[in-house]
């Protein structure tokens, strides 16, 4: 095994640890801040038990995300310093800038609202977790901006051996980036919505404390559609900006080897890459592809087989994680619709089958969220920087394959344990209901 | 404006960063590596872990704006720096993993052998960092063997992780944890009352001779094994800035001695700047010089970003770092008061 492959092996492997626990944070941090404004402003005591509960799962899953994100952000040096050389003028900022802007903000005031119930005021608390969200939040549009730029490269020119900033708005409002910043933060925020909805629907299938869990349930039926429709229209975004800029990727997501005008879509398909066709094509819409990705029946779509064949990325897990993702998606939709109308009915709690329902899709969109990134980043290859810079220039040369064959034995030993770790007290903490003792907290709120 | 400004510009910030790092981090890592030293109980256990429980987040992230600091203004630098140390900071990176979780898993099941494991975890990943940085940081001021050819982009390394391990990298590594331990003692004894308070100030007076006569080796040693002094002897003024490192660490035991803690522990944040600045300033204008061929030496001038970067940068610096100070400031004001056992029994405290 080379450099090469195991470096990737494990930027992937790091990379999807880290996503594990990135899309609840950006999601349930700003649910949390909304669950503590709504008891600020309504001084009702549930709230305050919701911003507690679903506060402290946040809490347990925040630890990982942030301590996998040290390694995001030495794994450049480590592992891709070529890469690091030749495009750190341009990459190297939005870095340097998330960690100044929105690091701080979020590391600083999350200490302050774990710290801050009896030391600050109760307006002033629920500040500190809106700035911890916003902070978080920001944070995903400058990473993404990045690694939109890796996507489509804009606002540079190549001297002195390495790609140079020549036009830092243009890197920063990459077309790609706003993109991909609405679809991912969104779909973070479906992710929690669902989160919140299965544990709701374990409790109430158990009739523990069913008001506490009917609102939470409610609450995020609401967020879960709307962040579910935004995530689909954005996904529509994302696919035809692809089509534009990154044809081979295109090509694979909908796995198409020749290059037609007026292509159809096929509802069902397999791909046989060793024949470069399809194995089956059945069901078609006529000309529903060229509109999808155009706007355009017309439009001429470019299939695989008019790239050389090692500049196509692998098509078959690109194109299943595409269809997988995209039928999530749909079904999120419909269910959190369902969700929101079921969830007001009178009887709700004994609805078994929906509430089950509800239960067993918790890990969808967790699959729906890891797929995404397959897509984006297989479906780049054999491209590190898309038609600048290829993978395979961008390794490092100074490191050696055992030195990264440890390394990798280490994050798998450690990422593991500490995810079984952490995936137990969520489970643990979910199971046992909010707290019914308020008194702590309501003592020390008195000088709201 | 020419580019050199802005080199220079960010070389100075690039020294800040690292010492507010080491400033604000070095007293978590010392009060971690010794709480199984000074800690008696489980109350005192935690009565330590949440003294340090609001800040230690925020104070780690000066290491990642330090390192975006690297890549961002001096890409080259970050890309060699990382890679050709790469063993040693895997391992730096493990134990600052394992560092974070211990404090949020610690409490979170209620059994004495999950307590007991977190608190070695705890013991062993901050003590590692403390040498890790050291042993890295000695071997920045004194060379890495790397061959550089900036006109065919051909980089090569000629070293690895047992080399590092040479007696100066060890020196600075012994200098770093006792620094780290003084600091972390008189933070102790600042953010605790009573018994805990006192045992900590003793603790740190009797760190601080050891201290001292590392120090001393330390700052001997830089001489023959590396070429720190070069700066200082060409321009006597800068030799300000040791000296104010070495008052800065007398004046640790003239106020640990009289008991006043607060500015005891004011003078070992100074202390720790100034070290830092120390190597910082005999390094310029290197920041990872070669020890095998002194044309490889990566510079601010070979190795920066262009100026439309360092521009962009220097703006962002200049409107964002004023204002996490501001809230940096306020958040420790909020958290000033000493954690008490009181607080812990009645449940105040989250860890
Ligand atoms: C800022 C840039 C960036 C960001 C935010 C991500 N990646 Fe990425 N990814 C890369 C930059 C990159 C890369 C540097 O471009 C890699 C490394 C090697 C490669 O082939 O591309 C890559 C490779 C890569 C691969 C392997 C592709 C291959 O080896 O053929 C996978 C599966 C992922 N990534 C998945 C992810 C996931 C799950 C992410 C979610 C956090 C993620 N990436 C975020
Ligand atoms: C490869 C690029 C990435 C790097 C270098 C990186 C770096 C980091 C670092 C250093 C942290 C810890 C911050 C702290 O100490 O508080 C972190 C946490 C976080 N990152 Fe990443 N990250 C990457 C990818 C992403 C992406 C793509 C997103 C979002 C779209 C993201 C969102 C977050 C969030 C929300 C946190 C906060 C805590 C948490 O994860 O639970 N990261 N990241
Ligand atoms: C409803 C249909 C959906 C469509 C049409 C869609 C479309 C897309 C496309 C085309 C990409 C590739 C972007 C790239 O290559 O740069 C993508 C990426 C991604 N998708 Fe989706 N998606 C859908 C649903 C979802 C759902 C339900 C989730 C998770 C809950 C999700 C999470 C992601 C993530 C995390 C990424 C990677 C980040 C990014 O590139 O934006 N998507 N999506």
């Amino acid at each position: 095994m080379d450099v090469l492959f195991l470096s990737q092996l494990q930027f992937a492997a790091t990379c999807m640890f880290h996503w594990i626990f990135v899309p609840l944070t950006l999601g349930l941090s700003i649910m949390t801040a909304w669950m503590e404004t709504k008891y600020v402003t309504t001084g009702d005591d549930t709230w305050l038990r919701m911003t507690k509960f679903w506060g402290k799962l946040f809490l347990i899953n925040f630890a990982l995300g942030v301590v996998t994100g040290i390694t995001m952000e030495f794994q450049f040096g480590l592992n891709w310093s070529e890469y690091s050389r030749i495009v750190g003028d341009i990459f190297g900022a939005p870095l340097a800038v998330e960690a100044t802007v929105t690091f701080f903000l979020e590391s600083v005031f999350i200490g302050v609202w774990i710290f801050g119930w009896n030391k600050v005021s109760k307006k002033t608390h629920a500040l500190t977790i809106w700035l911890a969200a916003i902070g978080t939040n920001l944070s995903a549009l400058f990473i993404l901006q990045a690694n939109a730029w890796m996507q489509n490269p804009v606002g540079f020119a190549i001297r002195n051996g390495r790609a140079e900033m020549t036009d830092p708005l243009a890197v920063f409002t990459n077309t790609y980036g706003i993109i991909k910043f609405t679809h991912t933060v969104l779909s973070g925020y479906a992710l929690a919505a669902f989160l919140i909805m299965g544990i709701s629907a374990w409790h109430l299938l158990r009739r523990n404390e069913i008001d506490f869990f009917k609102r939470s349930f409610r609450f995020a039926a609401i967020w879960g559609f709307i962040a579910s429709i935004i995530v689909g229209i954005s996904g529509d975004f994302h696919a035809v900006e692809i089509a534009k800029v990154q044809p081979s990727k295109f090509a694979a997501m909908e796995s198409i080897w020749e290059t037609k005008r007026n292509a159809e879509m096929c509802l069902l398909l397999i791909p046989n890459a060793k024949e470069e066709c399809n194995a089956v094509e059945a069901l078609k819409i006529p000309g529903m592809l060229s509109f999808l990705a155009f706007h355009d029946t017309n439009a001429e779509i470019k299939g695989l087989k008019d790239f050389p064949k090692d500049m196509r990325p692998t098509v078959f897990p690109v194109f299943v994680s595409f269809r997988t993702m995209a039928a999530i998606g749909t079904f999120m939709i419909i269910v959190s619709l369902a969700g929101i109308f079921l969830s007001r009915r009178d009887k709700f709690e004994d609805n078994k089958l929906f509430l089950n329902l509800m239960l067993f899709s918790i890990p969808l969109p967790y699959l729906a969220q890891q797929m995404g990134w397959i897509v984006a980043e297989l479906g780049r290859q054999p491209w590190l920087v898309y038609g600048v810079l290829k993978t395979s220039e961008g390794v490092s040369k100074s490191v050696t394959a055992t030195q990264v064959l440890l390394s990798l034995i280490g994050f798998t030993v450690l990422y593991g344990v500490l995810g079984a770790i952490d995936i137990y007290l969520l489970v643990k903490y979910a199971k046992k209901g909010p707290d019914s003792d308020l008194s702590n907290i309501i003592n020390v709120q008195g000088r709201g | 404006m020419d580019i050199s400004i802005f080199q220079i510009t960010w070389f100075v910030l690039w020294g800040v960063l690292w010492a507010a790092y080491f400033m604000l981090d070095g007293f978590v890592l010392g009060t971690g590596f010794l709480s199984g030293i000074i800690a008696k109980n489980d109350t005192e256990k935690r009565v330590l872990i949440n003294s340090i429980g609001p800040v230690w987040d925020g104070n780690e992230v000066w290491l990642l704006t330090a390192g975006g600091a690297t890549f961002a203004a001096f890409p080259t630098t970050y890309a060699l720096m990382f890679s050709n140390l790469y063993s040693a900071l895997i391992l730096l990176l493990f134990s600052l993993i394992v560092r974070g979780v211990s404090f949020e898993f610690r409490g979170k099941i209620d059994n004495d052998i999950w307590r007991g494991s977190w608190d070695k975890a705890m013991m062993v990943s901050s003590f590692l960092p403390a040498l890790l940085f050291g042993v890295a940081f000695g071997n920045i001021f004194k060379g890495i063997p790397m061959r550089n050819d900036f006109v065919n982009l051909q980089f090569t390394f000629e070293g690895g992780l047992i080399g590092l391990l040479n007696p100066y990298g060890l020196v600075t590594g012994i200098l770093f944890v006792l620094l780290f331990a003084v600091h972390g003692a008189l933070y102790i004894s600042t953010k605790t009352v009573g018994d805990l308070s006192s045992r900590a100030l003793a603790l740190a007076n009797k760190i601080w001779p050891a201290l001292l006569v590392v120090a001393v080796v330390f700052l001997a040693f830089t001489y023959p094994a590396t070429k720190l002094y070069d700066n200082y002897l060409n321009a006597p003024v800068l030799i300000i800035v040791p000296i104010i490192a070495v008052v800065s660490l007398i004046l640790i035991k003239v106020f640990a001695a009289k008991g006043e803690k607060g500015k005891a522990f004011t003078f070992s944040c100074l202390t720790i700047v100034f070290v830092v600045f120390t190597g910082v300033t005999g390094l310029f204008p290197n920041l990872l010089p070669s020890n095998i061929d002194p044309a490889s030496n990566l510079n601010i001038y070979n190795s920066s970003s262009s100026l439309i970067t360092l521009k962009l940068m220097t703006v962002v610096a200049l409107i964002v770092v004023p204002i996490v100070i501001a809230y940096k400031i306020w958040v420790y004001r909020i958290f000033r008061a000493p954690v008490t056992e009181e607080q812990i029994e009645a449940n105040q405290h989250p860890y």
